[in-house]
């Protein structure tokens, strides 16, 4: 697996998709505390968000009532964050346009043009091969501390978070 | 939409750092401090878990040492770095990141002495062995290659035999047999060559030397390209569960930074090297005057070589800017910006004339280290080498008459003066 900056969305976009965002639908999010899908998901709750669980395997995750699929989301959902084999991602894509989610980003390794494509087409904004707990941490805060290379320079104060 | 991109200058003055929030403080604060207070258990449990990131204690991590990670990770145009207490330390966090007993590294014969000691040596008792090869011939690490060899090792410029690596073509044969070339690029520095750029997966770097640039600071930092593929099969410590961070996947978890969260959670947390908060606002400071300092210190080292090579007292110089130097070409390729601070010569008379040079100098300081801003001067073969045998002392590039200059930001004239007078008395 190699990552790429190429496949780096702008910092204007990230700042975007996650200050407009309330709602993250999980897909595969696994229950088991150390698995990065949880990791990021319980992140991503403490920082403000509502996750909404997708795994026909559980019932609850993080106190959140679990999901079989997007489609049985009764609300309206923000973004898609898929944790699952970049092959899987096209019919997710597809489900997330269907349910009228405004973002489809797909987690560090998930790469699949097709998905991206399909998903641009329906005026969803991609992010694809990065970590929405990592994107996030490096424009609001946290990532800075792990001397990763956030690429934010700025002369003004902490960016307020969203 | 695509973002900016900076030029090196700003960013050794603005990398890494985010004027804190509180105070707005415009100078990098010195959080020095043993640890940080949590807010509730659970946020404490999440915090020893990674699962949110944050400082919890200044072994592992330090807001202060954090911005020197961060501004060199960016120089080097790497993704993350992680600060030490030394270069040595580095070198070591970096290695027993991979390496464990059984495994094997190949190396270039030329490292500078307490590298060589702590590979041949200090690694040998782990059960790790190093094969140390001639590395101005790139095929030589291909063929020292073996089913144990975990990585490639080498420096930009030999310490002190100034050799320069042919780093795309080692890169080359270390990526087609899977396995990562580490380059020590203490001798450059990011300004003058960015070993990622060649292909190499870690950049380390003694930050003593020229990141500090002023003589008050030990330090070290590792950086990851980012672009290395531990999951090729060859690094399952990377992509395996760890038993010493209750079963953490590193390159799963935090990708492409997953070889730095490593060393810092496994390495730093239990080895211990901690760098001081204070000692990375020291590094800091000189960061801010890196590509100044480089470009005067290698106009500064080519006059000298130039003057050296032209005076009768002098048998030799070897400096990779001249063109008598057999590493001429590649510094053309690496160095094209200038080939650093350090030449090396001999006088006329041997080992005895150099001792009454350096017996000599007015202001030049004799003692080991390089990269300070003022000029620095030693014999190695009495000192930095002295460990080592007198074979292994010319293996690795040091004859018993050779000095090592490391030209400093004077005014030439008086560092020319000082030689020439130096010289007058052997």
């Amino acid at each position: 697996m190699v990552w790429s900056i190429k496949n780096m969305s702008d910092i204007a976009t990230l700042q975007r998709v996650l200050s407009s965002s309330k709602t993250i639908a999980v897909v595969g999010l696994s229950a088991d505390w150390y698995r990065p899908s949880y990791f990021a998901a319980k992140y991503m709750q403490e920082h403000g968000y509502k996750v909404i669980p997708v795994n026909p395997k559980y019932q609850e995750i993080l106190g959140e009532k679990c999901y079989p699929d997007l489609a049985s989301i009764p609300c309206k959902v923000d973004i898609v964050d898929v944790f699952r084999k970049s092959e899987d991602a096209l019919p997710i894509a597809k489900e997330a346009v269907a349910i009228g989610a405004k973002h489809l980003w797909l987690q560090i390794g998930v790469i699949n043009e097709e998905a991206s494509e399909l998903a641009k087409k329906s005026g969803l904004t991609v992010v694809m091969n990065r970590c929405v707990k990592i994107e996030y941490a490096r424009l609001f805060g946290g990532l800075h501390w792990f001397g990763v290379n956030t690429r934010i320079i700025t002369a003004r104060k902490q960016i307020p978070k969203p | 939409m695509t973002d900016h991109v900076y030029g090196f200058d700003t960013l050794c003055l603005h990398s890494g750092q985010i004027p804190d929030s509180d105070t707005g403080s415009r100078a990098v604060p010195i959080y020095q401090t043993t640890s940080y207070v949590f807010d509730t258990p659970e946020e404490a449990a999440s915090l020893f878990n990674l699962q949110t990131f944050g400082n919890v204690y200044t072994r592992l991590s330090n807001p202060t040492v954090a911005v020197l990670e961060e501004r060199v990770a960016a120089l080097e145009n790497g993704r993350a770095a992680v600060a030490v207490g030394s270069g040595m330390a580095a070198q070591m966090i970096a290695l027993l990141n991979i390496c464990e007993a059984g495994d094997e590294i190949v190396a270039a014969k030329t490292l500078y002495g307490g590298t060589h000691t702590q590979l041949n040596v200090n690694f040998r008792k782990l059960g790790i062995n190093t094969i140390f090869v001639d590395s101005d011939d790139p095929e030589n690490f291909a063929r020292a290659i073996t089913s144990k060899t975990k990585v490639l090792y080498a420096e930009t410029l030999g310490n002190p035999s100034l050799n320069i690596l042919d780093i795309e073509a080692v890169s080359k044969i270390a990526n087609q047999a899977g396995l990562p070339l580490f380059i020590d690029n203490t001798f450059a520095s990011p300004y003058l060559c960015r070993p990622f750029e060649w292909g190499a997966a870690i950049s380390i770097h003694s930050a003593t030397k020229f990141l500090g640039g002023h003589g008050t600071t030990m330090g070290g930092v590792v950086v990851e390209s980012g672009k290395f593929p531990w999951d090729n099969g060859n690094f399952s410590t990377m992509t395996q569960p760890s038993p010493g961070y209750h079963g953490v996947r590193f390159y799963e978890t935090f990708g492409d930074f997953g070889f730095t969260m490593k060393c810092r959670m496994e390495g730093l947390r239990t080895f211990g090297p901690t760098l001081s908060p204070f000692n990375a606002f020291l590094l800091l400071q000189g960061v801010e005057t890196l590509p100044l300092r480089m470009d005067r210190h290698c106009s500064n080292a080519l006059a000298v070589a130039k003057h050296l090579e032209a005076h009768d007292k002098v048998a030799w110089v070897n400096y990779p800017r001249l063109k008598s130097s057999q590493s001429y070409e590649l510094g053309q390729k690496y160095l094209p910006k200038g080939a650093g601070a350090v030449l090396t010569f001999g006088i006329k008379g041997g080992a005895a004339a150099g001792k009454k040079f350096i017996e000599s100098v007015q202001f030049l300081s004799h003692l080991a280290n390089i990269g300070d801003a003022k000029s620095l001067v030693i014999h190695p073969a009495s000192t930095t080498h002295r460990q080592l045998s007198e074979q292994e002392q010319i293996d690795c590039g040091v004859p018993p008459d050779l000095i090592r200059l490391s030209v400093g930001l004077e005014t030439l004239e008086d560092i020319l003066w000082d030689i020439d007078q130096a010289l007058s008395q052997t």
